[in-house]
């Protein structure tokens, strides 16, 4: 996973509230077997007009010129800004997987859901959640000006323009998972042996959820 | 100050802390095809080893057809991912239940079937219907794929503590109200991010009097509510439901784990973060009318009216739902027409759910504006229980199709599912927009509103009927 610190990019503004994650990667694309792909059916009933399948030439499909992700303006944007609780709904880990395949590195929301806010860490994309008049004063600024640009400084936990305009909230250990670009599981199997006394004195105490040859 | 039943599991299962973070154990870990591949492939890749193979139970049931399977899965892409699962857990060599096998089903609802849920226990899965078991005092929740390939190689799962909320449900149902009305309702009042950060114990005397199938669709749809975990404290219920399942303990342990059990409770003198208060007496039955699970209203109902609501994001997130239901504010709930029915899914497919809707079926046959109405038995078990009842005649005689066990239409990545434009009375979980096909509409109910309303075409008050 790529270290993440400062991130500076095009703010695209995604006016709704309880974005699941089907709306963010339609069932029929979770059928792949990769982590990789999903980018181009990002948002996929939205962005199109026509229905998508699974490996089919996205560029020969009829664009929903409204979709925000067809505005040219947004055009290469890496920050996404939506309403609460954003990403709710199913666990897929394809959402995130599609959110940074298509170049998004940060999502702003007044709240995230539970699953979908740990699922971004894992892959080095940084949710941040602000209260709803500041998401309110961005979404206005992205309105009244192209190509509006935030700059954010996850060490800092501050957010830029032409000067600050927010500061946010983070876990410390997932922020340094991130600013590590950390392997999860290589850090818990450094507790290897911890886990192993736990699992004995677990064993002794509930034999009856563990076997002992297992 | 006393101990949630959340608390007092967690700390049971606590490895390690470092300031917030806690390294949780994990007992039971579901595995399907949809989340899984990239989680093994992590494994193979990282050239590390699975922690705990007895831990795992795995099961195709997101693509799998639902129609005659003597064939191959016609969808190669489909077929590609039900046939990665089987090669990782030959290769692996974990417990799975083939699609051939009469013990394949839903993962939600094959868990307790097979008594592989047990109190007490941390159960993960790659699904965010995980909450489902939570019905039998665990904490059960829905992880991403990272999580998935974290807990097959450690066992393990970095987490923080969740808030705790209580929501008190007492008072006496209405006949024909059900534990889905109680989910709807309850998602209806604290919204779908209500329960966000929190683990939900339903609690009070409404919950005690449901049976396990019906406290397993409530916890089923914690999620729903934004909550990872829904749980209950575990009774006599609990217990009698697991006695002599295949995969629970027997003799001495049985005995020791009973003792045990019976102490997974909250504490008369825990203290809660949030607690919600529902008269369940008053709950009458509910239809969902928009894109969101929140979006509910009763059978008595009208489909709300956004220029009533001052919130701009609440109403036009209520215009943006009219225009794609294709509903006129106001319209009776009474006086919507539907296309097609689907009785099945991680929420509603168990023996009771499939009971229940056939007794309202009886000798009636469905509408003829119902252009499709499937029933989808939970399980390859589920399904036999029902056929050796005779469940299957009465839906069949009626107009119903009877179909093989799986997730099917509930998230139609199998090939049931909605044409653009069609309307459904669903008693899935989701009514996202796409989710039961592209275009599709969905209308969340109970198994009885659901059969009604493939009887009579529309949605119908069954407390109307005799």
């Amino acid at each position: 996973m790529e270290p993440f610190n400062i991130h500076k990019g095009i703010v695209i503004p995604l006016d709704r509230a309880n974005v699941d994650t089907d709306a963010i990667i339609p069932k029929q694309f979770l059928k792949s077997i990769k982590k990789t792909g999903f980018g181009p059916n990002l948002f996929d009933e939205w962005r199109y007009l026509d229905h998508g399948e699974p490996n089919q030439d996205n560029s020969k499909r009829q664009i929903n010129p409204n979709f925000v992700l067809n505005i040219p303006r947004y055009k290469n944007g890496s920050i996404l800004i939506a309403r609460e609780n954003f990403g709710c709904g199913s666990s897929r880990e394809h959402a995130p997987w599609a959110l940074l395949d298509f170049g998004i590195k940060v999502i702003i929301a007044s709240s995230f859901a539970d699953i979908f806010y740990g699922n971004c860490f894992k892959n080095g994309i940084l949710p941040i959640t602000l209260n709803k008049n500041i998401v309110d004063q961005i979404f206005i600024k992205v309105e009244n000006k192209i190509g509006y640009e935030i700059s954010i400084n996850l060490e800092k936990q501050k957010i830029y323009d032409e000067s600050e305009i927010a500061s946010f909230e983070i876990d410390n250990f997932k922020k340094s998972c991130l600013m590590d670009g950390l392997d999860d599981i290589g850090l818990t199997l450094k507790n290897e042996i911890d886990i192993k006394n736990f699992e004995k004195k677990y064993q002794e105490s509930f034999p009856w959820l563990i076997d002992k040859e297992s | 100050m006393g101990f949630s039943l959340y608390e007092k599991i967690f700390n049971r299962h606590t490895v390690r802390k470092d300031k917030d973070t806690y390294l949780l154990y994990i007992d039971r870990h579901l595995v399907h095809e949809v989340t899984s591949p990239q989680a093994f492939e992590g494994i193979r890749i990282a050239n590390r080893d699975i922690w705990r193979k007895k831990s795992i139970i795995a099961v195709p049931d997101h693509n799998v057809p639902t129609t005659d399977r003597s064939n191959e899965i016609k969808d190669p892409i489909s077929k590609i991912q039900v046939e990665t699962l089987d090669k990782n857990c030959e290769e692996f060599d974990l417990l799975e239940f083939k699609m051939d096998d009469s013990r394949q089903g839903i993962v939600h609802v094959i868990g307790p079937e097979q008594g592989s849920t047990l109190p007490g226990m941390t159960i993960v899965c790659g699904d965010s219907h995980t909450s489902t078991h939570g019905a039998f005092g665990a904490i059960a929740m829905g992880i991403g794929t990272s999580e998935v390939e974290h807990v097959l190689a450690t066992q393990c799962l970095i987490v923080n503590k969740f808030k705790t909320m209580r929501i008190n449900v007492n008072g006496n149902l209405q006949n024909g109200v059900t534990a889905k009305d109680i989910a709807l309702a309850t998602i209806g009042k604290i919204g779908t991010a209500g329960g966000t950060g929190h683990a939900i114990e339903f609690a009070g005397t409404l919950i005690k009097s449901l049976s396990m199938e019906g406290r397993m669709t409530l916890c089923n749809m914690a999620i729903e509510a934004g909550s990872r975990v829904g749980l209950i404290g575990v009774d006599n219920k609990t217990i009698e439901y697991i006695q002599n399942k295949h995969l629970a303990p027997k003799g001495i342990l049985w005995e020791k784990a009973k003792k045990d059990w019976i102490d997974l409770v909250s504490d008369e003198d825990a203290e809660f973060d949030s607690e919600i208060e529902i008269d369940g007496s008053s709950i009458e039955p509910q239809v969902s009318w928009g894109t969101s699970p929140e979006m509910v209203v009763s059978i008595t109902g009208k489909v709300p009216n956004p220029i009533n609501y001052s919130d701009k994001t609440l109403s036009s997130s209520y215009q943006a739902a009219l225009e794609y239901m294709n509903l006129k504010p106001e319209t009776p709930i009474n006086k919507i027409f539907i296309d097609k029915v689907f009785i099945g899914s991680c929420t509603n497919s168990r023996i009771e759910d499939l009971r229940a809707a056939a007794s309202i079926v009886g000798t009636k046959k469905i509408a003829k504006n119902i252009k499709l109405a499937l029933v989808v038995p939970g399980s390859g078990l589920v399904k036999l229980q029902a056929e050796s009842e005779g469940l299957d005649k009465v839906f069949k005689n009626a107009g119903f199709e009877w179909r093989e066990p799986g997730c099917s239409m509930c998230l139609a990545m199998n090939a049931d599912k909605l044409d653009p434009g069609e309307r459904c009375a669903s008693t899935s979980n989701r009514n996202f927009e796409g989710r039961q096909g592209q275009g599709g509409r969905t209308h969340l109910v109970s198994p009885q509103m659901a059969a009604a309303a493939a009887i009579y075409g529309k949605f119908v008050d069954i407390r109307e009927l005799n």
